[in-house]
């Protein structure tokens, strides 16, 4: 076996996992002893072009409590065509499908090589992609155009059978109705006002359904669709028509008098996006891509008033607890996001302004939806049109990178239990026997939603070993654990791709140095950055640094060589020699420090670190400083 | 009982210190014995209650014969009343009448003296007929009557005032003989058919009663007896306690008027063809003050020479009592109908525009009155006496000028404000809102396009129209184009505004959903100018109908539409007007939400006024909002049942909006006469943003105000918009005393930016005459005016009051005003007759034709949407119209001439005027009415609707066919004349004599019995007479 180096290599390609511990302390009080948690960072979707899906559904564990999936790490029995679960030892009958199975003729997610496999779910409607563009319109003139090119030419790179619908705003929230010939339709709510999602389905005519059905004509099976359809359209039918729609997008008319800003009522626009989607499509994939030049300004979920002399609220204001709107703001944007993430609907935010925009109040739309949060000065940027462009990216296969709705499951093997997760998710409440009492991040679940999420977005997850001190593992004992991730893969497909892993455990007593070199630092250095950050949201900054520089301390006394009393005896062996620096580069971080930064820039700092694969992420905390020269490919210094 | 009066302020409610005025007792003037009785009761009230068919009213027998109703002068003269085929008595007249309005103030010098008094008696010497006429007829045509005129006028006035009175009192217990005919005395009928016949006819002319007396009376009589006491009881009751007489009454025609002699009471048409006789055609000049203008029937030219035309001002009574007390004894209702934009025709001068550039008008410092004709120039032109509060100016430099020999500023003819009546100022940015100069006004066309609109075709009929009729918005004098900016708006239970921004490919719609809060999406490109935006709009009109041919909302609101409107004008911080057209009861769930309550048992209950007022509390802030941004509503409404008249039209008669009706729409029928409407009511000439002033000289003050107007406090009269058919009704009350020398004065200011958005002031004068002389306030009286007051008057009360206490104090107030000048200004006679003062000839048929008024006749059968819609038409009203309204013009058609054009002359409406040969034309200003007897002349069925028989006429056409023969050109030139100047256009309905529809056109028949209720002419007079002679003890 090669180092463990190679090892973890091989198992992030493979899985998209990588643990902090790759060796695990088999008891509580050993695991807490070592400082760093037993934790992983997952890439659910890491692109894999090797790995085709199969064309079947797993085959699950039959015990209601735990179905788990068929994985190699199973006891088969081939004669009785039986299977063991490794997770809850059921044992399992084979789908008479696997009559045919044997040592010979193993399924694919019986080789040991496949311990990802992912599987196209055959039943079900296949539901189509939707977008639905929310756009502001209080923009400056080019800006404006910028944006109108970037939108116009996203339509063309869309898959003809994708859902759209525009939504634009300003002092006014207009939802474009798309079906129309001849005369363009909008509906158009006060940007002030704050509707309930009932609401705004009635004044939408979504809820006709009630109508009674004319005598005259019998049930009509179309009538449902067409009312969702005419603000989501296929793009081959409406396509002409929207870029027109898009191309006559003038600015917010109403004037803006000196001294002031423009009346921009985000917070309302976002509510009937959610409000939209979830009267007509809900729990399927969608994307709300909300396009804003500048902060809500009026209504509902508005961060700043409309005077110019008042600036927006800086770091200063709120530790003086002088932000009036934020709050509020905060509380009307989770509230959407959460509404959002319920129905599997992700919210994407693009705001380009030089000024803040509000992203630290609706930062959780993102967050909480697994959408992309960008922030640029302005739309006619290359930044942005670049990043847009990027959004719409396509993989391999032809098929865009997202995918939708996705829930991520987590079974452990008994020793273990779930204690959360920090990444663009949020939980779905789904109690278990595997779930910790002790949570770490989102936790108090095994399950997770992951509205909107690509091939990079990666999660960190936590765990807790339970085994308790005097019920020893048996020698060569391995700890299990599968990631199901359940999504709508861009192409409209429903997927499955399950990931097992399995670990040895080691008493930590007996066995330190085992897993002493198992540590996987960098791995350890994002999983307890995700933790600080995540601290960082809702703790003072100072309380999380001493956190930080308390667990460091801790895991040099446990793992450091040192003579007392004399400082330069310190050593730490080279499975931990890098973690101390990337310690110190974090706690400069922008994740952790807000001096000089917005409340915005923090707020997008920390959402991007929140759902980066391990590289990103540490490059994110100890930036790479690379020397160019004629004469050789860059290198990097300190 | 009913002293309280209807109006809350208190001079209607006053008791009279001379006139003992208690309303039970006219409701028993049938039997005098029986004068203490209580009102309304049925007893028999003598011998004749046994005979009485049905147990019917004795008093029933009263109107017949006995009295005698004075005639006016052409009637003594000859032939002219009796019938419709006589020849115009105008023409007759014209020259044998002395010039009348300076004639009048020379030859009588006594102030009680009555230029000409129309005298009533029992008595049946012709002698009556004569002496009411001795003022007006020539002394050369009546000889009996100059004696008795003289007598009458030269008897010193005061004392001969007691003389008559005191036969009133004394006789009043035990009735003497000579009081039997009015008083229904118990003698037999016949008797008083004997005696009464005779009477009417003057012995010396040569005028022929119909019905020879002897033969029609003997088998006649019963069958009167029959269906007058019924009737009778009907009348009688009707004041004091509403219309009990039911359907039995309506079933009989009343034929029996025919042996009355409809002839001998005073003729509505005969005074309105005795003043175009005397005053048609000729030049008015308002050069003197307190003149009596020509009747609003007779067609004159007014040369404005310091007062305000007629057309503008009228007033009730053009000399003012110099003491309330006066006023108060009087009950002469003192009120001014203002119609401030009224239409002047092309051969008057328009009004003067005054431009005194920054400065502004010139203004008295206290009062704040403009310069007028009224301001007196003194200490050689440097100041000035303000004619209003008396107030000592000086005048502003740039406004002096030298006065000459006589103390008048050299320029006087040179500056419009100091010689005109009436003229107009540019105000300067003071004047303004916000003090910015106003944009020009916008038009919002907001049409309902739910199920039923769209099904019937309307809104298809509705967008055609506007393309071409939006060529033609109104313009200020050169401008090339209209700056008026148009929008639109469609709604069922949301809103629909439309972006027709002149760059845009195509219209762009946007949804409000939001009714319970509406406002409006867009600013730019809701409001273009129609000339920049001409093929987005026709794309869009084109669009609308097919756009909404699959809806099948059936729920419409109202109250957003209006909010969304207003908000709109608000937001282009504009004024303008809304154009609603509208159709079912808004049941949609949003503010304003109504329910069908018409409920018929309110029906003559006190709680009858709830009908009349709105259902829900949201019009009448909205109305106040509307004003307090100048949005002025008009809404054409087209129900098919029950929508809610008066709660819908609240907004718009408070913004100074017209309120059109089309029962039943059908598109093949009715098209033309919307069409119409809709074309004139946005070419009309309009205001906007307007507010009014009145002021007044010292002594009196404006304290009432009718019309379609908000008032936010007791003086500012609000109006959204004030167009030329809308006139405002102003009552004056008295401070203190006037002076004779001083006289009256009035100065209406309306401020009101024009349709190009210039801001100005409308600046009307009147001066009035005052007198201590009752008899020269009898004199001065317009009853025209007259009506138009007491309409409103009683129509505003109509929310508030009873609708019995209404008519009450309208035949009380009626009974009084008579009884006053009878006692005051009269010359002696027997208590019995009935004078009435020359002035008000004919205020008793003009008042009897208000109180049948469905409005005021409290009936089931008439739907409560016609009621508060006829309601709300008349409390805009001016007096041209009320009168044409309250009274209809019947002419008859078979007798045309067809090589004249002047029209036929008008009939009296009843029906014993028209003939089973002839064929009549009936209009009222709303409805028209081409009656055909049975017996018509098929030429002139051919000529008019190109068939060959009665039997033929098709009665479902609303428009005559087109036809190249001279009857049809000239019948249909006739209905032209007739429609124009009239605000509605007419809706055409062919009625067939003995066909059911005749019945609707009955009611119109105004002289005779009503058809739901209300007494005929005669018996209303008869009722009033009895009243007055109660007052007169």
């Amino acid at each position: 076996m090669a180092t463990y180096l190679e090892f973890i290599q091989q198992n992030e390609e493979r899985d998209g996992v990588r643990f902090s511990w790759n060796v695990w302390p088999s008891s509580r009080l050993e695991a807490t002893r070592m400082v760093v948690p037993l934790a992983c960072i997952l890439t659910p979707l890491k692109e894999r072009p090797d790995l085709p899906p199969v064309q079947y559904e797993p085959v699950l564990c039959s015990r209601p409590t735990c179905k788990a999936i068929l994985n190699p790490l199973c006891q088969v029995d081939y004669r009785a065509k039986l299977w063991a679960c490794n997770f809850c030892f059921q044992r399992n009958q084979f789908p008479p499908a696997y009559a045919g199975i044997s040592e010979v003729n193993q399924p694919a997610e019986l080789m040991p090589q496949f311990s990802t496999v992912e599987y196209v779910i055959q039943r079900g409607a296949q539901s189509p992609l939707i977008f639905l563009y929310v756009v502001d319109t209080c923009l400056e003139e080019d800006d404006l155009q910028a944006l109108k090119e970037s939108l116009q030419m996203s339509l063309s790179l869309l898959p003809p059978d994708a859902m759209v619908g525009l939504i634009t705003f300003g002092r006014m929230v207009q939802v474009h109705e798309l079906s129309c010939e001849g005369i363009s339709k909008s509906y158009v709510f006060r940007g002030t006002k704050d509707l309930t999602a009932k609401q705004i389905q009635d004044m939408l005519g979504l809820t006709k359904p009630a109508m009674p059905v004319h005598p005259a004509h019998p049930a009509q099976p179309q009538e449902h669709p067409s009312i969702s359809s005419r603000f989501l359209q296929p793009i081959h039918k409406i396509d002409m028509n929207l870029t027109d729609l898009l191309g006559e997008l003038q600015r917010d008319p109403w004037p803006v008098p000196q001294g002031k800003r423009p009346l921009r009522s985000t917070g309302v626009a976002l509510s009937i996006a959610v409000g939209l989607l979830e009267g007509t499509f809900p729990n399927t994939g969608a994307r709300i891509m909300l396009f804003v030049g500048g902060p809500p300004t009026q209504g509902p979920g508005m961060v700043v008033g409309d005077e110019l002399k008042v600036p927006i609220r800086s770091w200063h204001d709120i530790e003086k607890d002088n932000a009036r709107f934020m709050k509020k703001a905060t509380k009307h944007y989770e509230m959407l996001a959460n509404r959002a993430a319920a129905n599997g609907h992700c919210v994407d935010i693009y705001a380009c302004a030089l000024d803040q925009t509000g992203l630290l109040e609706m930062k959780c739309c993102t967050n909480l939806t697994g959408g992309h949060m960008v922030m640029g000065d302005s739309f006619n940027t290359s930044l942005f049109k670049q990043t847009f462009q990027r959004i719409f990216s396509k993989d391999f296969n032809g098929n865009f990178r997202m995918a939708f709705g996705a829930t991520l499951e987590v079974k452990t093997s008994r020793e273990l239990k779930v204690a959360g997760a920090i990444g663009p998710c949020v939980s779905l409440n789904v109690k278990g026997p595997c779930v910790s009492e002790n949570e770490l991040g989102v936790g108090g679940t095994s399950q997770w939603k992951i509205c909107g999420l690509d091939p990079t977005s990666t999660l960190g997850i936590y765990f807790e070993v339970v085994n308790q001190h005097n019920a020893p593992i048996p020698q060569g004992g391995r700890g299990a654990i599968q990631f199901v991730t359940h999504y709508q893969h861009s192409s409209t497909q429903r997927r499955i791709r399950a990931t097992t892993i399995a670990r040895n455990w080691a008493d930590a007593q007996s066995q330190l140095k085992h897993i002493e070199a198992a540590f996987d630092q960098e791995a350890a250095a994002v999983l307890m950055a995700r933790l600080g950050v995540f601290r960082a949201e809702s703790e003072e900054g100072p309380d999380v640094l001493r956190w930080l520089d308390r667990q460091l301390i801790r895991l040099c006394q446990k793992f450091g060589q040192y003579t007392k009393e004399d400082p330069s005896s310190f050593r730490l062996s080279d499975s931990f020699s890098l973690y101390p620096q990337f310690m110190f580069h974090l706690r400069r971080s922008p994740f952790l420090q807000v001096f000089n930064n917005s409340p915005d820039e923090s707020s997008y700092y920390r959402h991007h670190f929140a759902r980066q694969d391990l590289t990103q992420s540490l490059i994110m905390i100890q930036p790479i400083l690379y020397s160019y020269s004629f004469h050789g490919p860059p290198e990097s210094k300190r | 009982m009913s002293q309280q009066g209807y109006v809350a302020t208190p001079p209607y409610s006053q008791s009279q210190p001379g006139i003992g005025l208690s309303p039970p007792h006219y409701g028993h003037y049938g039997d005098p014995s029986h004068a203490g009785s209580p009102p309304g009761m049925m007893k028999p009230a003598g011998p004749l209650g046994a005979a009485a068919p049905g147990g019917m009213l004795p008093q029933g027998h009263l109107p017949p014969g006995p009295h005698q109703f004075g005639q006016n002068g052409a009637h003594a003269q000859g032939p002219p009343l009796q019938r419709f085929p006589g020849p115009p008595p105008g023409n007759s007249a014209a020259p044998s009448y002395a010039p009348y309005p300076p004639s009048t103030q020379s030859s009588y010098p006594s102030p009680v003296s009555t230029s000409s008094v129309a005298q009533l008696g029992t008595q049946l010497s012709a002698m009556h007929v004569n002496s009411y006429g001795s003022g007006m007829a020539p002394p050369s045509q009546g000889p009996p009557g100059p004696p008795a005129a003289a007598a009458a006028f030269q008897g010193p006035p005061r004392s001969s005032q007691p003389s008559i009175l005191q036969p009133g009192s004394q006789v009043l217990p035990p009735p003497p003989t000579a009081l039997n005919g009015p008083g229904a005395s118990p003698l037999p009928p016949s008797t008083h058919r004997q005696d009464g016949l005779p009477g009417p006819a003057p012995p010396n002319a040569q005028y022929q009663p119909p019905p020879p007396p002897g033969q029609t009376l003997g088998p006649g009589y019963p069958l009167q007896q029959a269906n007058y006491g019924p009737q009778m009881a009907g009348a009688q009751l009707s004041y004091p306690g509403g219309f009990p007489g039911g359907p039995a009454q309506m079933a009989g025609p009343p034929q029996p008027q025919k042996k009355l002699d409809p002839d001998s009471i005073p003729s509505p048409i005969q005074v309105i063809e005795n003043d175009r006789a005397t005053r048609g055609g000729q030049v008015y000049t308002t050069n003197t003050r307190g003149q009596i203008p020509p009747l609003v029937t007779t067609d004159c030219t007014i040369q404005d020479q310091g007062n305000a035309s007629p057309r503008y001002i009228r007033c009730t009574t053009y000399c003012f009592p110099c003491t309330s007390d006066m006023a108060k004894q009087a009950q002469i209702p003192l009120a001014a109908i203002i119609k401030p934009f009224a239409t002047i025709p092309s051969n008057e001068t328009p009004l003067y525009l005054v431009n005194h550039g920054e400065t502004g008008p010139v203004r008295c410092n206290r009062c704040k009155a403009y310069m007028c004709p009224f301001m007196q120039f003194i200490e050689g032109g440097r100041r000035y006496q303000c004619g209003f509060c008396n107030c000592v100016n000086d005048v502003p430099p740039f406004y002096f000028q030298h006065l000459d020999h006589i103390g008048r500023r050299l320029d006087h003819y040179e500056k419009p404000e100091l010689s005109l009546g009436s003229y107009e100022y540019v105000a300067t940015l003071d004047y303004c809102r916000k003090n910015k100069p106003p944009n020009p006004p916008a038009f919002i066309f907001m049409i309902d396009v739910s199920y039923s609109n769209i099904k019937n075709g309307l809104v298809k009929l509705i967008c055609e129209e506007l393309k071409t009729v939006l060529e033609k918005l109104p313009k200020e004098g050169q401008e090339e184009t209209s700056s008026l900016r148009v929008g639109f708006i469609t709604y069922n239970k949301v809103l629909h505004f439309f972006n027709v921004k002149s760059t845009l490919a195509r219209p762009q719609m946007m949804v409000v959903t939001d009714v319970s809060e509406v406002f409006v999406p867009l600013l730019d490109g809701f409001l273009v100018s129609y000339q920049e935006s001409q093929s987005v709009i026709h794309n869009l009109l084109d669009q609308i109908p097919e756009m909404f041919a699959d809806s099948n909302e059936n729920e419409t609101v109202f109250a957003p539409v209006i909010r969304a409107g207003m908000e709109a004008l608000k937001a282009a911080d504009c004024p303008g007007k809304l154009f609603i057209f509208h159709s079912s009861l808004p049941t949609a769930e949003a503010p304003g939400k109504l329910k069908n309550r018409d409920d018929k048992k309110l029906i003559n209950t006190d709680k009858e006024k709830i009908l009349f007022q709105p259902q829900t509390n949201v019009y009448d802030p909205l109305a106040k909002d509307c004003v307090a941004h100048g949005c002025c509503v008009t809404l054409f409404l087209f129900p098919s049942q029950y929508v809610d008249v008066a709660s819908l039209g609240l907004v718009p008669q408070l913004t100074g909006g017209t309120l059109y009706k089309y029962n039943n729409f059908q598109v093949h029928l009715d098209s033309q006469q919307f069409l119409n409407d809709l074309r004139n009511d946005i070419e009309k000439k309009i205001g906007f943003d307007a507010i009014m002033r009145v002021r007044t000289s010292t002594g009196f003050r404006a304290t009432d105000f009718f019309g379609g107007i908000y008032m936010n406090n007791t003086t500012d009269v609000e109006m959204a918009a004030i167009d030329c058919d809308k006139a405002v009704t102003v009552e004056f009350k008295h401070d203190d005393k006037l002076s004779e020398d001083s006289g009256a004065l009035i100065q209406c200011a309306v401020l009101y930016t024009t349709v190009s958005g210039q801001r100005r002031l409308r600046i009307h004068n009147l001066g009035l005459n005052c007198s201590s002389q009752l008899g020269d306030l009898y004199k001065s009286c317009e009853t025209d005016a007259l009506i138009n007051f007491f309409a409103k008057s009683a129509f505003k009360a109509v929310l508030h009051q009873p609708l019995k206490v209404i008519r009450e104090i309208l035949v009380n107030q009626t009974a009084h005003m008579l009884a006053c000048y009878r006692k005051n200004c009269a010359s002696p006679s027997a208590a019995s007759q009935l004078i009435l003062p020359d002035s008000m000839k004919v205020l008793p048929v003009y008042m009897n034709c208000l109180l049948k008024n469905c409005v005021l006749l409290s009936k089931p059968e008439i739907s409560t949407d016609e009621r508060a819609y006829q309601r709300q038409l008349v409390m805009t009203m001016g007096v041209a119209d009320s009168q044409l309204f309250f009274y209809p013009q019947l002419r008859p058609i078979h007798t045309l001439d067809v090589k004249s054009t002047t029209l036929p002359a008008a009939i009296r409406c009843s029906e014993t005027r028209l003939s089973e040969e002839g064929i009549f034309l009936l209009a009222n200003g709303l409805n028209m009415f081409l009656w055909l007897g049975v017996s018509s002349p098929p030429e002139l069925i051919q000529g008019i609707f190109n068939v060959p028989s009665f039997a033929h006429v098709n009665t479902d056409m609303t428009l005559l066919p087109e036809l190249g023969n001279p009857y049809s050109q000239t019948l249909r030139m006739i209905m032209g004349i007739i429609q124009q100047k009239r605000p509605y256009s007419m809706k055409l309905t062919i009625v067939k004599q003995r066909e059911q529809p005749e019945m609707v056109f009955r009611q119109f028949l105004v002289e005779d019995k009503g058809l739901y209720g209300g007494s005929s002419y005669v018996d209303f007079l008869c009722c009033v007479h009895k009243e007055i002679c109660q007052l007169l003890n």
